[in-house]
């Protein structure tokens, strides 16, 4: 089992912050995406993080990892 | 490092972080940056801002930032605090305070640390707008 998180206006788009998915690994980041939301592309300029480090979309994703999804920070 | 979701008063925060014994003597310099909410932005008037962030993201990143700061200059410490929630403007948003023994090095490292939590520390803006509706800030100015 894989922990989703999803941020901000990508929240508000998908409708809700978390999610679970069981994956058969080996799976990415990008994948990941697709299978929890198969019917939303990912948008542009979209980060994600594994384990609340930023990752590329290709990083691999294995059970246990939280993964989270979100639009470029605008804190300060 | 400090994440506030209630106002929280940047020069009290100073004040009271400079009183600890491992600073007392050892600095002679001290650079602040606080970031203050506007009441306008891209041109409207904004009544208010909800800030989202990403617990334990946020504090993991900072960290990273601060030891990264911390290996390039010879500071003695700095503090930053950043708030979430529900924020008005004219409060602040953001400090951050850097002490070393000399200017140069507080100077640096203090912009360093706001470039990089700008670019790099998980938080969201949303604005309530003067005629209420609400925009997420794409711009990060």
């Amino acid at each position: 089992m894989i922990y989703l998180r999803y941020f901000a206006s990508l929240r508000e788009t998908l409708g809700h912050s978390t999610a679970e998915l069981q994956i058969f690994e080996p799976q990415t980041v990008l994948d990941v995406w697709q299978l929890a939301n198969p019917d939303v592309p990912l948008p542009e300029n979209t980060l994600a993080a594994v384990n609340m480090d930023y990752v590329p979309l290709s990083h691999p994703v294995k059970n246990c990892d939280e993964v989270a999804f979100f639009p470029p920070v605008t804190g300060g | 490092m400090k994440i506030c979701d209630t106002l929280f008063d940047p020069f009290a925060e100073i004040q009271s972080f400079q009183q600890q014994l491992a600073l007392q003597g050892k600095f002679g310099a001290t650079s602040i940056f606080i970031g203050t909410m506007r009441d306008f932005n891209e041109g409207d008037d904004v009544q208010a801002m909800m800030l989202e962030h990403y617990e334990g993201m946020t504090q993991k990143q900072l960290c990273k930032i601060i030891e990264s700061a911390k290996s390039q200059w010879q500071i003695l410490d700095c503090l930053i605090v950043h708030r979430v929630g529900e924020i008005l403007p004219n409060e602040p948003i953001v400090l951050v305070c850097v002490w070393s023994a000399h200017r140069s090095e507080a100077f640096e490292a203090c912009r360093y640390l706001m470039e990089e939590l700008k670019a790099n520390a998980p938080f969201w803006k949303l604005e309530k707008l003067a005629t209420s509706e609400k925009r997420w800030v794409s711009k990060n100015h």
